[in-house]
């Protein structure tokens, strides 16, 4: 079993994904024949304009949506087993911490619902905490931190699991651009500290160009993907790396891989 | 053929109507709410009729004893359709005015539910005007509002109505009067937070064109505290219906529901108290949904105004 | 311009400061002694007038607010012992109200000084809250006295307090006996059970949503119903006895619990229970850790709005048929023998005792839901 998941190298692998919703209008196209490989390690943007699936496509991954047809294998087992073993983790795009839990409180969660000990739940809590630069906050309540703050909280509770695989929709999406800029470096940092596989949501061109290894371009009614690209940029790089000639335009690829799935008529 | 479609058709509809609304589950839930009273009705009133085919030495049978039990003069629980019996006896075979119709009695106490609401409502909009406006009112007198509620004002209603009629108050005023008392609370407390709901950045617009207190009143505070003051209105118009009816219970009253509950227990006329009492939750109801075809409308009305300016 | 200066004179201090003169210019009352002479108010009222206007000039506020204040208990003191003299009593004139407006004014100066004080120091601003509602109640309590007193208003119609605090002081263990009997007999024991029952009710109604949604619209259908009209019936029923009581109690607090319940579970956000199903987390981990505490919130409102309607279904129901003990029944025999200060005292106890159990839910709900966004400091 274990030699298993050490012999294959995909983390995340779908074939022929197709997801309908019924809504009263009568049914809608979410996702339309998704083919993707995710290797272990890698860090893979999903981009898109709004309504293009990406995150249903992230949901789905997680099993908290059920496909209409397809199969998907993530780390070699069902979605559904996936996240009865808590293989994963996801951070929101809101933080969704606990009003009355405090902040380690809330980072111990799933580890409570796991049945961890208390001293391990400890352990990793103030491990976890560290990581995302929180020490010293952990009996502070979430409402009596920054948005910043209770996202990087949140990012610490879905890895204090320790997951191979962190699903993160849009956890920036609500925060200012210099807060935001600062997660990305932070975030960067610890991608290639723990080297986890990531599947991260999101519509800002240049927060997917900096972060990612490769970048999934998808495009609305019906959702599906429409390029792949790859950005290998240097592993040390920093928030000033976005003048360069190179991030410019892997930035122009992703824009017109954007626009060539655009419909403009309608 | 044809015939059959539109039948499928509308059963379709109905359907997939019925399945959309809450109507099958409620209808469903009233439906047991009546089995278990038929249950309770045989339960209840059987050990009675027991004795009674003892005593007359009859021999009988379950089902004998279920008809009876469900059809039983004075009842310890009587049945629904004898309950509606009697309520088609008093509502439909009465004459309005006359002293023996529920209809004469639920106006009786829908008058003075009415007064004690207006009042009730004037009342509790002034304290929460002067509330939102007055400091020193609000750190007074809020919290003697919320400890007024704490008063079982409705277990001593009897007694005001015993001590104003002593005195030759008697009539409507009295049982208005409890009626404003339990209603003032709920349209204060909601109206104050109402008046506070505007966002900040509407009050500081409003500061921008140096509107007065009286124009953000008018302009911004009041059209943004009409939902919450209708929510109150709804709940104030129940609790003035229950002390209307609380009111008529001292053995003065000769007329309304309440008294009608009272004589009722008197002389163990169970069919009468429970003709009374649904008599009341129908009026209830009606009133509650009244307040709510208003709040349509008024809102209507708003939602209108917004799109001239 | 013209505004300005009307609201300038009837501010509450000019006001008070007219009054305090008129009180001490015009007679206390319509037959004067030597010693009720409205002259020996000038004294006090000039301190209170001196103080008024040392409030004026911004500096030294607190000191002069607490000399004010001060000078006003005394004097509101001075009213009610005065009041009580042979004199004024029934027979009180002009300078004696006078001298109460000025009271009344001063004291009203006095809270809206205290209101607009700003303190850092959360003790302080916690005193000042107990501080401005009681002095409001000690103000609402002693006119109550002034005016019953004062006009001779007769006993039955409204008893001075003082003499519903005789009435409670010397008949104490009827008193209690009817706290047992209707408070620790019949509404504690039908306050849990009928709470209990209706949580659980709405437990099951979380779990099968066929039930959740035919119970809702039954149950606030309920709510507006005067469920109080089905005493008589439990009594019928139950006995004379608590038992009928604690029954009416069950039922009239079911349903608000039943509403609320339901409401309430039904709060947590879609994200947090996605974040719950991403654990894996079983129903009752889902429960327990997320669902049961967003709704904690609408369960203490429900027992609020129970706890009041608990004390007054027991009283109701004991209108219709009780032992000889109980609150209602010493209300319902009081009133028929017009001995109108023993319903007060009774009237009294039951009020204390409503905001006594009112007060500990509201304490218990601000420790047990101090994240709400209502108690966050």
């Amino acid at each position: 079993m274990s030699s298993d998941s050490v012999l294959s190298s995909v983390a995340v692998e779908t074939n022929q994904l197709s997801l309908q919703f019924q809504t009263n209008d009568g049914p809608v196209v979410a996702l339309d024949n998704i083919n993707l490989t995710i290797e272990q390690g890698e860090f893979i943007s999903l981009i898109g304009p709004s309504g293009c699936g990406k995150t249903t496509l992230v949901r789905v991954l997680a099993d908290l949506e059920k496909p209409t047809s397809g199969q998907i294998s993530v780390n070699g087992i069902s979605p559904e087993q996936a996240r009865l073993d808590q293989s994963y983790g996801y951070v929101f795009q809101a933080p969704a911490l606990l009003p009355w839990r405090t902040v380690k409180d809330n980072v111990v969660l799933p580890l409570e619902i796991m049945g961890y000990s208390k001293s391990r739940q400890r352990d990793l809590a103030a491990e976890y905490l560290n990581l995302v630069n929180l020490q010293g906050f952990e009996s502070k309540y979430p409402w009596q931190l920054s948005g910043g703050m209770q996202q990087r909280v949140s990012i610490a509770r879905a890895l204090s699991v320790e997951p191979q695989l962190l699903f993160m929709d849009e956890p920036f999406g609500a925060l200012d651009e210099i807060t935001r800029d600062h997660l990305n470096e932070q975030l960067l940092q610890l991608w290639g500290k723990t080297r986890k596989t990531v599947v991260f949501v999101t519509h800002s061109i240049p927060e997917a160009v900096f972060l990612s290894s490769r970048i999934v371009v998808m495009s609305p009614r019906p959702g599906r993907i429409i390029d792949i690209i790859d950005c290998n940029l240097p592993p040390d790089r920093s928030i000033d790396i976005r003048e360069s000639p190179q991030f410019l335009e892997i930035s122009h690829r992703v824009r017109d891989g954007l626009k060539s799935g655009h419909s403009y008529d309608d | 053929m044809a015939l059959n479609q539109v039948i499928a058709t509308m059963i379709s509809l109905i359907k997939s109507h019925l399945l959309k609304t809450d109507a099958l589950p409620v209808m469903t839930v009233i439906l047991a709410v009546l089995a278990i009273w038929y249950l309770g009705a045989v339960h209840l009133n059987s050990p009675q009729l027991q004795d009674r085919y003892k005593k007359q030495g009859i021999e009988w049978r379950y089902s004998q004893l279920v008809y009876d039990s469900w059809n039983m003069k004075r009842a310890v629980l009587p049945s629904p359709h004898q309950v509606a019996m009697e309520l088609k006896k008093t509502i439909i075979d009465q004459n309005i005015t006359s002293k023996r119709s529920l209809v004469y009695h639920t106006g009786v106490t829908l008058s003075s539910t009415f007064l004690g609401f207006i009042l009730g409502t004037a009342l509790g909009i002034a304290l929460a005007v002067g509330i939102v406006y007055v400091t020193t009112l609000d750190r007074s007198l809020m919290p003697w509002v919320i400890a007024s509620q704490t008063i079982p004002i409705l277990a001593i209603a009897p007694m005001i109505i015993v001590v104003l009629g002593a005195i030759g108050i008697t009539g409507l005023i009295p049982k208005s009067l409890i009626s404003m008392y339990l209603c003032f609370f709920p349209v204060t407390v909601g109206v104050v937070k109402g008046l506070r709901s505007p966002q900040p950045m509407l009050l500081d617009l409003m500061q921008t064109y140096n509107a007065s207190k009286l124009q953000v009143f008018w302009c911004l505070r009041l059209p943004v505290a009409v939902p919450y003051l209708f929510a109150s209105l709804k709940v104030a118009m129940a609790l003035s219906l229950v002390g209307a009816i609380v009111a008529e219970l001292p053995a003065g009253a000769q007329a309304g529901l309440g008294s009608r509950l009272l004589s009722g227990s008197y002389y163990g006329q169970t069919n009468l108290i429970w003709a009374a009492l649904i008599c009341a939750a129908l009026a209830s109801a009606l009133l509650v949904y009244l307040v709510g075809f208003c709040q349509r409308q008024v809102c209507r009305r708003l939602a209108g105004g917004q799109e001239v300016i | 311009m013209f505004l300005k200066l009307t609201r300038h004179m009837f501010s509450s201090s000019w006001l008070a400061i007219l009054f305090a003169v008129l009180a001490f210019s015009l007679p206390l009352a319509t037959d004067q002694s030597w010693w009720l002479q409205s002259i020996w108010l000038i004294g006090p009222c000039l301190i209170m007038i001196s103080c008024i206007l040392n409030l004026r000039i911004p500096r030294q506020q607190v000191f002069w607010t607490t000399g004010l204040l001060i000078i006003v208990l005394v004097l509101l003191w001075l009213a009610l012992t005065m009041v009580h003299d042979v004199h004024i009593a029934t027979h009180a004139a002009a300078g004696f109200w006078c001298f109460v407006i000025a009271l009344g004014l001063s004291l009203w100066h006095c809270m809206a000084r205290l209101s607009a004080i700003s303190t850092i120091s959360p003790l302080a601003n916690r005193m000042l809250c107990l501080l401005i509602p009681a002095l409001f109640g000690i103000w609402l309590i002693s006119l109550w006295e002034l005016v019953v007193i004062g006009f001779g208003v007769p006993h039955v119609l409204l008893p001075a307090p003082s003499i519903i605090g005789e009435a409670f002081s010397s008949s104490m263990p009827t008193l209690a006996a009817d706290f047992r009997q209707t408070f620790i007999k019949a509404v504690i024991p039908g306050f849990i059970l009928g709470n209990s029952v209706g949580f659980l009710v709405a437990l099951l109604a979380d779990r099968v949503p066929f039930l959740r949604r035919g119970l809702l619209p039954v149950g606030n259908l309920v709510s507006a119903i005067p469920i109080v009209g089905i005493a008589p019936i439990m009594v019928m029923w139950f006995g004379f006895d608590w038992q009928s009581k604690a029954a009416v109690v069950v039922i009239m607090t079911f349903f608000p619990m039943l509403v609320n319940a339901i409401t309430g579970l039904g709060q947590s956000d879609k994200t947090e229970l996605d974040l719950m199903r991403s654990y894996g987390a079983s129903y009752w981990q889902a429960f327990c850790k997320l669902r049961l505490p967003y709704a904690l919130p609408f369960i203490f409102n429900a027992l609020k709005i129970n706890s009041t309607l608990a004390l007054i279904g027991a009283i109701v129901a004991e209108f219709f048929g009780t032992p000889i003990v109980g609150m209602g029944f010493r209300i319902s025999t009081e009133v028929g023998r017009m001995n109108i200060e023993m319903v007060w005292a009774s009237i009294a106890v039951a009020a204390l005792s409503g905001s006594i159990f009112y007060g500990l839910l509201a304490l218990l709900e601000r420790w047990v839901t101090f994240w709400h966004a209502s108690f966050r400091q």
